[in-house]
């Protein structure tokens, strides 16, 4: 029961909203499409389930090509961002709702329904009405009527979002081991890289609707393939530095230069793109490698227990992802250390040609 | 501490008071005044206490008025709501196509309402009128005048066609504002148009159907203008509101206590009615909402 996309592209009004998609989905695979909002993942899922027909490509199902099919013959399912159900009808009827149609002998239906409620822990709530529920609830009603009828691909557009963060978390534990007994085509749609980590599985992702990088999700975050994915799977996004290398030395600016280390080694001189995560710049020295840089505070983001450092010297800017909470003024004089072999090295049009070795590759 | 008292309170409420009083309740009160009297001229008038009350409840003619008054009011929802929801159903959704249909639907709430009746009245008149010529010319000896079924059938239809609109704008409104969503999520379940009619849209209409239905409910039982332009109430009374009996009464006879009394009677129908229409459709949705499903 794969899922294949071949070149496909969806054009609008002349406008181009996919943009020639190449993607593979594997049974009993839990796959996250990533992308900022307006990024096409939405498109996307409707390209699969067969919602819209794509302007240009084919939709494989098991090899088989359904790109005309309409939903109606596919055995799809899809949870929205809103949580939508029958508003009229009992939580028990819309799980049933999917099933009424299959004309499932009353046991069996009985049984599926129950056992379906029972894994969403809404079981004791099977004779209320939707709006008598709790948001989260609901969309467990939602997810529930979803999974019920065994679809062969079951797609979440940004399921949490209108979730408040608690139970964005349990739920998304919850989804994940949900699909692990299952043979089905999972999708999932965030604009969230930690979401994407928390789910584990494979990782898409998207950027103004074409497909930058496609693989498991450890490996998509420790080998982007180029700038824009990096920037996309780290929140705060991934620093940028450009740099140039020289025979001995890389160079930030006048100022700033190091010696080329093993791990930086193998780069020809000229100029690069060097980008370091948030994370791995720190108040004090890791190694005895790392780069002392004298910056300027612009501001201290405080995000939960967590600080989000602005600084910059007079030639870049950098962001600092520090745990705990940290106070600074502005414009307050600080010395961090720079990680000069966890970089990573892109070329100028932005591919990456270095990752950093420690990283165990995937 | 000393609690610091002011009454500036009663200087914002006091406004809205004296609207209301001169609006509603000095009109009101004036009617039960005359309603309670026997009025000969300005300055000899008896206190009859209930007596023109019983009366009027007791006028067979105020009590037929009141039988056709039910029977319209009831045929024009039972036609126009379910009219109106189709109406709003079939309207294009977006597009030149929305606008034009909805300004074209709209058309005849824009109409001043004995501006309706006049139109009607010639429309229907068999030497001139479109309709009535027309009808003659098919065979049928049409006559509004004459026959009260024609003329029953006629003020229905020229509700209808006056009304329908209001039903199918609110409805519109309703159906505009169930997100796209729900269709998607229906189609995937592969639900038949008429389960999407069912189980989606007429739910989320409930509320606007409601007020539609309040509205033209009290808008019908008032009803003047477009029946007496149109027929003036005959022929004979077959065609005669309550609203024109009442008029008939007050300014016709200047039989200023019964007409008063019977406005009493007049509002307080419309008021019950209203309210028990309102609390039943109330506790039917509360009833629905803890009912249970039976186990199977």
């Amino acid at each position: 029961m794969s899922l294949t996309l071949q070149n496909v592209s969806r054009v609008v009004d002349g406008e181009t909203w996919i943009s020639d998609v190449d993607l593979t989905l594997e049974p009993g695979s839990f796959n996250v499409l990533l992308g900022r909002t307006l990024s096409g993942k939405t498109t996307l899922m409707r390209l699969m389930a067969g919602l819209d027909r794509p302007t240009k490509g084919k939709v494989l199902m098991n090899g088989v090509d359904v790109t005309g099919v309409s939903v109606r013959e596919r055995n799809i399912s899809m949870v929205y961002q809103q949580f939508i159900n029958y508003p009229n009808l009992t939580v028990y009827e819309n799980i049933a709702s999917p099933l009424r149609l299959a004309k499932l002998d009353k046991d069996t239906l009985d049984r599926r329904v129950r056992e379906t409620a029972e894994m969403l822990g809404i079981e004791s709530m099977l004779d209320r009405l939707p709006l008598e529920l709790s948001g989260g609830q609901q969309q467990r009603t939602a997810m529930a009527r979803a999974l019920v009828k065994d679809a062969q691909v079951v797609l979440f557009d940004e399921p949490l979002v209108n979730l408040d963060y608690k139970l964005r978390e349990g739920l998304r534990d919850e989804l994940r081991n949900l699909f692990k007994a299952r043979n089905c085509i999972a999708v999932y749609a965030t604009t969230e890289p930690n979401e994407a980590l928390a789910l584990g599985g494979n990782t898409a992702v998207l950027h103004e609707g074409r497909l930058l990088q496609m693989g498991p999700t450890a490996q998509v975050y420790h080998k982007p393939r180029d700038i824009i994915t990096a920037e996309m799977f780290s929140e705060p996004p991934i620093n940028v530095v450009p740099g140039e290398v020289t025979e001995n030395e890389v160079t930030f600016d006048q100022d700033v230069h190091f010696q080329l280390n093993n791990d930086l080694k193998m780069l020809q001189p000229g100029h690069y793109q060097f980008g370091v995560r948030a994370s791995h710049i720190g108040l004090v020295p890791h190694s005895d490698d790392d780069l002392e840089l004298p910056v300027k505070v612009d501001l201290a983001e405080l995000s939960g227990s967590e600080t989000f450092l602005h600084v910059r010297n007079p030639h870049f800017e950098l962001v600092l992802h520090l745990s705990g909470v940290h106070e600074y003024e502005v414009d307050q004089e600080i010395k961090i250390y720079f990680p000069t072999h966890k970089l990573y090295a892109f070329d100028t049009q932005g591919s990456l040609v270095h990752s950093p070795a420690r990283l165990v590759e995937a | 501490m000393n609690k610091i008292e002011s009454n500036k309170g009663w200087l914002f409420v006091l406004p809205v008071f004296i609207v209301v009083a001169f609006s509603a309740v000095i009109p009101l009160m004036t009617v039960v005044n005359y309603s309670v009297q026997d009025v000969f001229d300005a300055n000899t008038r008896f206190f009859t206490g209930t007596e023109w009350y019983r009366t009027m409840l007791n006028d067979p003619q105020l009590q037929g008025a009141l039988v056709r008054q039910f029977i319209f009011s009831f045929t024009i929802l039972a036609i126009e709501v379910p009219l109106g929801i189709l109406v709003a159903l079939m309207m294009p959704k977006k597009g030149w196509q929305a606008s034009l249909s909805l300004v074209l639907v709209s058309l005849p709430l824009l109409i001043p309402l004995n501006v309706v009746g006049t139109i009607w009245q010639i429309f229907t008149r068999t030497d001139i009128g479109l309709m009535g010529w027309g009808i003659r010319e098919l065979g049928y000896a049409y006559n509004i005048s004459r026959n009260s079924g024609d003329a029953w059938a006629t003020i229905i239809l020229m509700d209808v066609w006056h009304w329908t609109p209001l039903i199918a704008l609110l409805c519109y409104s309703g159906l505009r504002a169930i997100p796209e969503a729900y269709y998607q999520a229906a189609r995937i379940d592969r639900a038949s148009r008429w389960a999407v009619f069912r189980y989606i849209q007429l739910p989320k209409l409930t509320n606007v159907l409601v007020i539609g239905v309040l509205i033209r409910f009290m808008d019908s039982f008032m009803i003047y203008a477009e029946p007496f332009v149109l027929t003036g109430g005959g022929p004979g009374s077959s065609t005669t509101f309550l609203s024109q009996a009442l008029t008939a009464m007050a300014i016709g006879q200047f039989d200023l206590g019964p007409a008063a009394a019977f406005s009493i009677i007049y509002f307080l129908i419309i008021l019950a009615v209203s309210f028990v229409f309102y609390t039943t459709i109330m506790h039917m949705q509360k009833d629905k909402t803890t009912q249970k499903t039976g186990d199977s």
